[in-house]
């Protein structure tokens, strides 16, 4: 049992959980991730480390609701726990003193990429940052991000908040003001990555992209993770999760990410089904007892 | 080691002997079982097992134990049946193997004991699976904890890296010698591949679950969710967690791929990952247990491959309702690495065999979903390195079948994670670990190894034997101090 010591929603439906996790936490580098299971029942599913505390013990993971899985951690609070955590997997991001790098967080891929943003930096780069949500509520992890980048732009999709717009019309605008960039990092949904590793191809400026393909057990043993690289096999838990944005295969990611769509649907209508007994079951609780009705208890 | 000589009390002669029938494993009917996951063999009776015991022809330098890769002393344990000392049994089998209830299931008999069992040459070989199953059940049925005898510890630690086979062999024999045993699993669950890989009808995980409470109960500490390499590497096991000897049993590696295109579509798995999504997650307890599956229901699925993986995994699509289950194999039925056993059980399930065949490429719908698969047929040509004749592909022999499913149970390859992360550790050309066939040692200093990580794939009884001759050559190097 991993115990959670701090549980936030940082946006809606996002929630960020700090949990003990000493060997985890000695041990994590930028761009790894844990695999987690809730309970006995529960499946394995990957997240993103936001952040550790080797002091402490801790690890930072956030998490969007999003299916069964995601929903019911994100109804765990302080002083609850989870079943199982594991990691660091995957390897660490390739930190080296590039020059500028731009650093890419969409949505909750956010929390993914400010470890390396921040490591970006300590390693002597000019770290241009631009976050993309689809409206203001969803922009996460702003001043973090603020604190280990030279520059940071915010763009949604509704332009509720910082320019409206997508990343990869912030990482346009760059290049064509003349900004050298040496090295990109996009962590986000699938399509943005995609979109960004277009641009980029173009320009020629080398990008890496973090994948969420489907995974088991996240040490290379199952092979459910394989993506398609340059023609070539990969598995993401071992061989990734970062890969040469160019060389991806972003159609097959995301058929493979569709494979059990009809199964994670029907598991969450369930699990919403169930919550919604549990509510009332609670409420007809509360109401006040009939005397008589509840004989002999 | 040498056999302890006991004296018999099989009333029957040894030529009477020879004429009695091999008594039969009751199982489940095929037409019953090829619908559930639980247990196909049922199991001796008492009765069945004396009966069976019986068979022995106590030879006075038995083969069956020369030619088991732990050693068990099958003569002795056999008598100690026809006494009808059930325990003692249990505790003659444990002297050679911690795990009698696994391996009374899953060891390929017919490849050890059995196969040079005597009574082969008349007939049947002694049952000796069978009676080993039956005593290992009967102990945990009867199993106290407070009869367990602890040798004084030695102030030595140990770690093992990985619960699989030759990590819990090793762990066993350890303890047994007084030094303090932990055993570090990347899973969530303790077994390895006996968990992920092999399935609830061969081999319940109860079962597994009892037999690592029975070595918890001996003093072996356990901790899952462990990716050593990852989590802690090797050099900080020994420099900040204080172990004196580490043992590498991290088993089968990354899953192989034909390198065919379509291997990406949805519904092509390697066997890894279906009895992973299987057996450990329950994936066939669906919606029970979160872990989904593809709807095998009315299908068609294929497994390629020839071994014991292979059909666990095609036995296992039935169970989910496949329509349609057959084995794609390259070779002929002679050359398939699994058990006859299985095989036989396989049949009776109703699972198809094309042998002489291999998928070219993979068919999808445009969507990218399975198919179909394009498949070419084969006939054998001259024997190749490994002693079976090679298949060659036939000429204009192609066909197409349609498909829904197809799992890949071709091999792995070695993971990488341990030996990319321990400076100093030799591996072989296909990144195995080197170790040295007697000790296990490998090239590090305290460092040693066994089971599938050094050998590649292999059955659970060779790794077991790997981790029995890395006890005793970390017994070895922690009493003397020599390397």
């Amino acid at each position: 049992m991993f115990k959670i010591v701090n549980a936030q929603f940082i946006a809606p439906g996002i929630k960020r959980f700090t949990i003990e996790a000493p060997r985890i936490a000695r041990k994590q580098r930028p761009g790894q991730f844990v695999i987690i299971r809730i309970n006995e029942k529960g499946e394995r599913i990957p997240l993103t480390i936001e952040r550790s505390d080797p002091e402490k013990g801790t690890v930072n993971i956030v998490v969007q609701s999003i299916g069964k899985t995601t929903n019911l951690l994100n109804s765990l609070e302080t002083g609850d726990s989870i079943l199982d955590i594991v990691g660091p997997l995957g390897k660490p991001s390739e930190v080296r003193n590039f020059g500028t790098v731009v650093v890419i967080g969409g949505g909750v891929g956010t929390a993914m990429a400010y470890p390396t943003a921040a490591a970006m930096k300590n390693a002597g780069n000019r770290v241009i940052t631009i976050i993309g949500g689809r409206n203001k509520d969803l922009v996460i992890l702003e001043d973090d991000m603020r604190t280990v980048s030279d520059t940071v732009f915010v763009t949604t999709d509704d332009g509720s908040y910082g320019d409206k717009g997508l990343v990869t019309d912030k990482l346009r605008q760059l290049i064509d003001n003349g900004t050298r960039i040496d090295e990109v990092l996009a962590v986000g949904p699938i399509p943005m990555m995609r979109a960004v590793a277009d641009l980029t191809r173009k320009e020629k400026i080398h990008t890496m992209v973090s994948l969420n393909p489907i995974m088991i057990d996240g040490t290379g043993m199952c092979g459910g993770c394989r993506v398609l690289v340059e023609g070539k096999s990969e598995f993401a838990c071992v061989d990734g999760p970062e890969f040469d944005a160019h060389r991806v295969d972003f159609a097959i990611l995301v058929q493979r990410n569709a494979m059990y769509r009809d199964a994670e649907k029907r598991s969450f209508e369930e699990y919403k089904h169930e919550c919604e007994l549990e509510k009332q079951k609670a409420a007809a609780q509360a109401e006040p007892v009939v005397i008589g009705a509840r004989e002999g208890k | 080691m040498p056999t302890t000589p006991t004296k018999s009390s099989n009333p029957i002669p040894n030529k009477e002997r020879i004429k009695m029938p091999r008594q039969h494993m009751p199982e489940q009917p095929a037409q019953v079982r090829n619908k559930l996951f639980t247990e196909v063999n049922l199991g001796y009776s008492a009765e069945l097992a004396r009966q069976e015991a019986l068979r022995c022809l106590e030879c006075a330098k038995p083969t069956c134990t020369k030619d088991c890769p732990v050693g068990v002393k099958v003569k002795d344990f056999v008598q100690l049946i026809v006494d009808g000392d059930f325990l003692a049994a249990a505790a003659k089998i444990r002297e050679d193997n911690v795990l009698p209830a696994i391996t009374g299931r899953v060891c390929p008999q017919e490849d050890h004991c059995e196969g040079a069992c005597l009574l082969c040459k008349r007939g049947e070989s002694l049952g000796i699976g069978y009676l080993e199953r039956f005593v290992a059940d009967y102990e945990q049925q009867h199993f106290d904890p407070s009869t367990i005898v602890k040798a004084p510890p030695t102030g030595k630690k140990v770690a093992i890296v990985g619960s699989g086979p030759s990590g819990l062999t090793a762990a066993g024999d350890l303890v047994q010698k007084g030094h303090e045993v932990h055993v570090f699993e990347a899973l969530h669950e303790i077994g390895g591949v006996l968990v992920y890989g092999i399935p609830e009808f061969r081999l319940p995980k109860k079962i597994i679950r009892e037999q690592v409470d029975i070595m918890r109960a001996m003093g072996v500490c356990f901790e899952t969710d462990v990716v050593v390499g990852r989590t802690v590497t090797i050099d900080e096991l020994f420099e900040e967690e204080g172990f004196d000897a580490v043992f590498v049993g991290t088993g089968a590696g990354l899953p192989q791929f034909m390198g065919i295109p379509g291997e990406h579509l949805n519904g092509v798995y390697s066997a890894n990952e279906f009895l992973t999504r299987i057996n450990l997650m329950h994936a066939y307890e669906f919606p029970k247990f979160d872990e989904p599956m593809v709807d095998f229901r009315g299908k068609n699925v294929a497994v390629i491959g020839g071994g014991n993986t292979a059909l666990d995994a095609i036995r296992s699509s039935l169970r989910l309702g496949a329509g349609k289950a057959f084995i794609l194999y390259r070779r002929s039925e002679a050359e398939m690495p699994a058990r006859k056993e299985e095989v036989k059980h396989a049949r009776e399930e109703g699972v198809e065999f094309q042998t002489l065949a291999a998928p070219l490429e993979f068919l999808d719908d445009g969507k990218g979903w399975l198919t179909g698969a394009r498949c070419q047929k084969m006939e054998l040509g001259e024997p190749d390195a490994s002693g079976r004749r090679r298949p060659v592909p036939i000429p204009g022999s192609e066909y197409v079948v349609p498909l829904s499913v197809a799992v890949m149970a071709i091999g792995t390859t070695a993971n990488p994670i341990i030996q990319t992360t321990t400076p100093g550790l030799a591996t072989t050309k296909r990144g195995y670990i080197q170790a040295d066939e007697t000790s296990q040692k490998t090239s590090r200093k305290g460092v040693f190894a066994g089971g599938d990580i050094v050998t590649g794939g292999a059955t659970v009884i060779l790794a077991m034997g790997a981790g029995r001759r890395a006890a005793s050559g970390i017994h070895q190097y922690l009493t003397t101090g020599e390397w």
